[in-house]
């Protein structure tokens, strides 16, 4: 579904289409995988098996990259959730993506303590220079994608970045060049 | 201390004092510094008395609302049979705030202590640490000490060989500013959206899966050892203004300023003398201009009214503002404070969790008429909407977050109506470029 | 209801007690005051999430939300205070900015709880001078349509579909002002009682197929009826537009449907207005008369031992006036299969899909899966059965062939007498659900060219026959059924009133 103008300029980060492309899915959590036994070892810390559904899609995105509405349908079999279910709660937070992204997934803090310390280029570096263009797109080697995030919880290290997992502080538009040599 | 830099000597670094030292991460590092001692006592102590010690140490919640800990503490009713739940705050998702990552980093295991006596204090025996889904190294350390305190006998079936069952967990948010408000991290840790939930019942009543919960920030529990070890007196001692704030404080300090970074001082400390002398100033050849005091939530406030300012509770509530979560964020005279109130407007649209009508449709049409200034397309008319708007979605919503969009957004006008109204005139503010 | 503690409060000056417990906006109600609301429904969990009921309490700091704020002794509510009322106007002006005004062309137009609240309580203008939020329509199966950018995002869809009907085939999707109402792919409100989220949107957002562009809500004539597709007896309004049903819609009753109906009844309503009717008495091939078509049959019926074959679809009073001219008979059921409403005790689309099975067994008929067995050589008397899907063979060798029908039926003997009746929609009557409770339901449109009501047909038959008397009302035939039937004794028209009785002896399916 397309989403037309909103206040916060989320569309090219907005939901794939019903069935993008995930075909054939290979499922993630099936019994006896690893995947699994870690899900298995999580579940057996809470009452309920819902209260699962977020390390669960943690986990299928570790393996998958993304989490496509087949990974939903087969999270919430698991726990005995409906796919709906599931997809309110994935598009609910940020973190989960809903389609794939580039090898290297690259969130820069532009929220307003970061922003009046420059981060605003640090972006438009990484946009730059990775060949992205435009926020949230995938660069055309496949190797980048990079979003503005809302505050990564760093703000005395302007501008914080993640890359993937990893959290990088301080970061500036000299530092951009090096950064991508590390992630490449 | 205020990492990353060295600690001042005016701070008072209680909860800082290891920020930095990689062997206070371990086990054996924490021990080593008296780690663990507050626990093997607490265990062994009635939970109503440490409730009590908590309430007369005069502890305040860390997390922004600043509800006294001990009297949260007390709603629990003890031996209802039922279930009792810990949720400790790692959240730390407000702009400007990020004390908590650096508590999580560099004292794991204080951490782990503070959540172990509170859920002994409480009747629980399951504490989740709820760490926004972005820390991956908070995580990563909470989890290695977790597991190291977990194979040491310290927390588990028989925590310390109390025969006390107390398991703490790691839950990793996923990325959602509001799972940051108590009722809505409970629903994100059951595997739901992050959507607050309508109090009453309060989570003392009815709160994680239903059952008695109390929520803790870090900091706040982070600080309970220490009471435990130094008495209730010794921390109760630690006030410079109001006799209702208590304690050593983590001020995140970050945005145009010479030295960002965290520093732990006595509540009531000088506010001017904080932002000159400990975190050094303004950035060269520049002013500090506004000051947002407690994350990004609380009402902007002039580097005059700032300069006046006594750090505690009551003390930012004399000029409008409060202390919240102590995220003290600095613009200086090179920023456009439209532009950077649209930029928080924004924050708060994207964040919104979509619930409450005023919520989800207020922040968006904010952040829109200030784009709309800020790109040089605004009216007079659009400054009354804004306050009009603001109204509309003050103390109507399920949570603040509604709230909180205004809040600085209309103090910021009030107090920088300038830089507004030349935009509007077509000119660009006298001390700024804009770029967006 | 003794032990039940209550609470005295005033709301907008008047003092109400209500029970410990009540909501404020349910309290209201008995006040007489109608708390404007979006997402609170009396069948749903309690969501607070629209703002709109927001009331002012004396000493309290805050507006209330009325749905989730349950009374308290000595509350003074003001549901029209300065401050409720601003509150509720933002409310209103908030969900229009994003708001298409496509009313025009909206479907909820007229029924619509944004333009009434609007009109009551809204801005004149609005202050929004941005771009509207642009969302495509979703098919979301079933019968229903998703009209995003009407949606207002009160979630009552979702909590039915979740809470009421046992499938989580919904969710809101995304946060802030991105949100919308979500469905996944392998589930959607094909579900059997999916449509009902059309009823409970108390905007335009989830609008009928069905219904799509067919008409204006103010231009339909509504009637209070019974669901006629299977024996739980829903009860429902007939609406209708130049006579024609154009859709059928529950009809809120507590201890049958609360406010739900399942598709399968609801959509299937448009044989009410089938156009291949018998219109006219027919006699030996030819049209004829009603006075001779009935002497015709009066004088038939004293030809032999009468097989009667009736439909359990026929109105109490036509079974009853039925059994009087000719005694009673065999009817049949059309089955299916069974579809519950998880979170609604005992109500289901049942099995029997006929309403007034029940009914026709408390009168002395009994089920048989060929009634027409044993007719051969007898005069066959078939009311309201269209035969289809049997063996009318034994109908060749009927002394005489009496069909009393809205279609003629298939197999008939060329000298069959045929009495065209109207059907449900149009005559008055009652059925008796599978729990045997007797419900009415009104005449919605004109009976088509010269047929009448059934009971009309039927006490002219039994006068006919010499066998029973004249009755100038439907409701005259009921009293003398309730006279003569101890199951129905003491029940009239009144107190039936529009939500039904029990039989007194009912509960033999129970």
């Amino acid at each position: 579904m397309s989403h037309g103008p909103s206040a916060t300029g989320g569309a090219a980060l907005q939901g794939a289409p019903h069935g993008h492309h995930d075909d054939p899915y290979v499922p993630v959590l099936t019994p006896g995988s690893t995947p699994r036994a870690k899900l298995d070892d999580i579940l057996s810390r809470y009452p309920t098996r819902q209260a699962g559904l977020l390390p669960a899609l943690w986990i299928v995105q570790d393996e998958r990259g993304w989490i496509s509405e087949h990974a939903m349908k087969e999270v919430g079999d698991v726990l005995g959730l409906t796919a709906a279910y599931v997809k309110g709660v994935v598009t609910f937070y940020t973190m989960y993506h809903q389609h794939p992204v580039g090898t290297w997934f690259i969130q820069v803090c532009t929220t307003s303590c970061c922003n009046c310390m420059g981060a605003e280029d640090v972006v438009k570096a990484f946009l730059q220079q990775t060949g992205c263009g435009e926020l949230g797109l995938t660069s055309p080697d496949g190797k980048y994608t990079v979003i503005e995030v809302e505050c990564l919880g760093a703000c005395g290290f302007a501008t914080p970045i993640m890359v993937n997992d990893d959290f990088i502080d301080s970061m500036s538009v000299e530092r951009v060049p090096e950064i991508l040599k590390k992630y490449c | 201390m205020g990492y990353p830099h060295k600690s001042h000597p005016r701070e008072t670094p209680v909860l800082s004092k290891y920020f930095g030292d990689a062997e206070a991460r371990t086990l054996e590092g924490w021990k080593a510094r008296g780690g663990y001692k507050a626990l093997a006592q607490a265990l062994s102590t009635d939970p109503v008395a440490i409730q009590n010690i908590v309430k007369e140490s005069g502890l305040r919640g860390r997390g922004g609302a600043g509800f006294p800990t001990g009297l949260k503490w007390s709603f629990m009713k003890l031996g209802d049979g039922k279930p009792h739940y810990l949720c400790c705050n790692a959240d730390e998702s407000e702009p400007g705030t990020f004390k908590d990552r650096e508590i999580m980093r560099w004292t794991p295991h204080g951490l782990i202590e503070g959540c172990a006596i509170a859920a002994h204090a409480i009747g629980a025996e399951t504490c989740y640490i709820y760490i926004r889904g972005e820390f991956t190294e908070p995580i990563a350390v909470m989890e290695r000490a977790l597991a190291e305190a977990r194979a040491a006998g310290i927390i588990g079936d028989n925590a310390m060989g109390s025969g006390k069952k107390v398991n703490i967990w790691v839950h990793r948010g996923a990325g959602a500013y509001i799972c940051g408000e108590e009722t809505a991290l409970m629903n994100s840790i059951e595997g739901r959206r992050g959507n607050p939930r309508i109090k009453p019942p309060f989570p003392a009543v009815a709160g994680l899966f239903g059952m008695p919960t109390t929520i803790n920030n870090v900091e706040t529990l982070a600080a309970v050892p220490h009471i435990l070890n130094n008495g209730p007196e010794w921390y109760k001692a630690m006030c410079l203004g109001s006799p209702k704030s208590n304690g050593s404080k983590l001020f995140s300090v970050c945005g145009n300023v010479a030295r960002p970074g965290n520093y732990e001082v006595v509540m009531g400390f000088s506010f001017k003398e904080f932002l000159y002398d400990l975190c050094g100033g303004p950035l060269p050849g520049r002013k500090f201009k506004a000051i947002i005091p407690g994350g990004s939530s609380v009402p902007v406030i002039t580097i005059e009214e700032a300069e006046q300012v006594k750090m505690d509770y009551e003390g930012f509530m004399e000029f409008g503002t409060m202390l919240g979560s102590g995220g003290v964020i600095i613009f200086d005279d090179a920023q456009s404070m439209p532009k950077q109130l649209a930029r928080l407007a924004r924050f708060y649209a994207h964040e919104s969790c979509a619930q409450c009508t005023q919520c989800r449709e207020g922040t968006a049409w904010m952040t829109k008429i200030l784009e709309r200034i800020v790109a040089g397309d605004g009216t007079f008319e659009d400054l009354d909407t804004i306050f009009e708007l603001t109204e509309s979605m003050t103390g109507k919503t399920i949570c603040v977050l509604s709230d909180s969009c205004g809040a600085p957004v209309c103090s910021g006008i009030t107090r920088f109506r300038g830089e507004f109204e030349a935009l509007i005139k077509g000119k660009r503010s006298s001390t700024v470029t804009v770029t967006a | 209801m003794s032990d039940t503690k209550l609470v005295n409060l005033t709301i907008e000056g008047r003092a109400v007690s209500v029970p410990e417990g009540t909501t404020i906006l349910e309290a209201a109600k008995f006040a007489g005051v109608l708390v404007p609301h979006y997402c609170y429904h009396p069948g749903l969990k309690i969501a607070g999430v629209c703002r709109m009921c927001l009331v002012e309490v004396e000493k309290a700091p805050k507006l209330a939300p009325s749905c989730a704020t349950t009374v308290g002794e000595g509350q003074v509510v003001h549901v029209y205070s300065q401050k409720a009322l601003d509150a509720r106007k933002g409310v209103l002006e908030l969900l229009l900015i994003n708001h298409p005004l496509d009313c025009p062309i909206c479907d909820q137009a007229g029924e619509c709880e944004l333009q009434d609240y609007t009109f009551q309580e809204g801005r004149a203008d609005s202050r929004y001078h941005e771009p509207k939020r642009f969302n495509p329509a979703e098919d979301f199966g079933g019968d229903v349509l998703y009209v995003t950018n009407r949606c207002i995002l009160c979630t009552r869809c979702v909590r039915f579909m979740g809470d009421v009907a046992g499938s989580r085939a919904l969710c809101v999707e995304e946060r802030g002002d991105r949100a919308h109402i979500g469905i996944a792919p392998d589930l959607d409100l094909s579900h059997p009682w999916g449509a009902n989220v059309i009823d409970l949107c108390p905007v335009g957002a989830l609008v009928s197929k069905d219904f799509l562009n067919k008409a204006r809500a103010w231009e339909l004539d509504r009637t209070a009826s019974v669901c006629p597709n299977c024996s739980q007896g829903c009860n429902v309004t007939l609406e209708t537009r130049d006579a024609d049903v154009v859709r059928m819609k529950p009809r809120s009753n507590a201890t049958v449907n609360q406010y739900y109906m399942c598709d399968a009844g609801r959509l299937n309503y448009q044989w009410i207005n089938r156009d291949d009717r018998l219109e006219l008495p027919v006699v030996a091939g030819k049209p004829a008369e009603w006075d001779a078509a009935l002497a015709a049959a009066g004088k038939a019926l004293k030809g032999g031992a009468v097989h009667v074959v009736a439909g359990a679809g026929l109105s109490n009073e036509a079974l009853w006036l039925l059994k009087q001219a000719c005694g009673t008979g065999l009817f049949r059921v059309a089955q299916g299969p069974e579809a519950p409403l998880a979170g609604v005790p005992d109500l289901a689309l049942r099995a029997d899909r006929a309403p007034n099975g029940a009914g026709a067994e408390l009168l002395g008929f009994r089920r048989a899966d060929q009634p027409l067995a044993g007719a051969a050589g007898k005069v066959v008397v078939i009311v309201g059965d269209d035969l289809d899907g049997l063996d009318t063979s034994a109908l060749g060798s009927a002394a005489a062939v009496i069909a009393i029908c809205t279609v003629v039926p298939k197999g008939l003997p060329a000298g069959a007498i045929l009495l065209p009746m109207a059907n449900f929609a149009e005559e008055e009557g009652t059925f008796t659900n599978l729990r045997g409770r007797v419900q009415r339901f009104l005449q919605a449109r004109p009976t088509p060219g010269f047929a009448r009501a059934s009971w009309t047909v039927l006490a002219a038959l039994g006068v006919a026959a010499g066998t029973g008397g004249s009755f100038a009302t439907a409701e005259a035939v009921f009293a003398a059924l309730a006279a003569s039937e101890s199951t129905f004794g003491g029940m009239t028209y009144d107190t039936i009133g529009l939500k039904g009785q029990v039989a007194a002896t009912a509960g033999v399916n129970a």
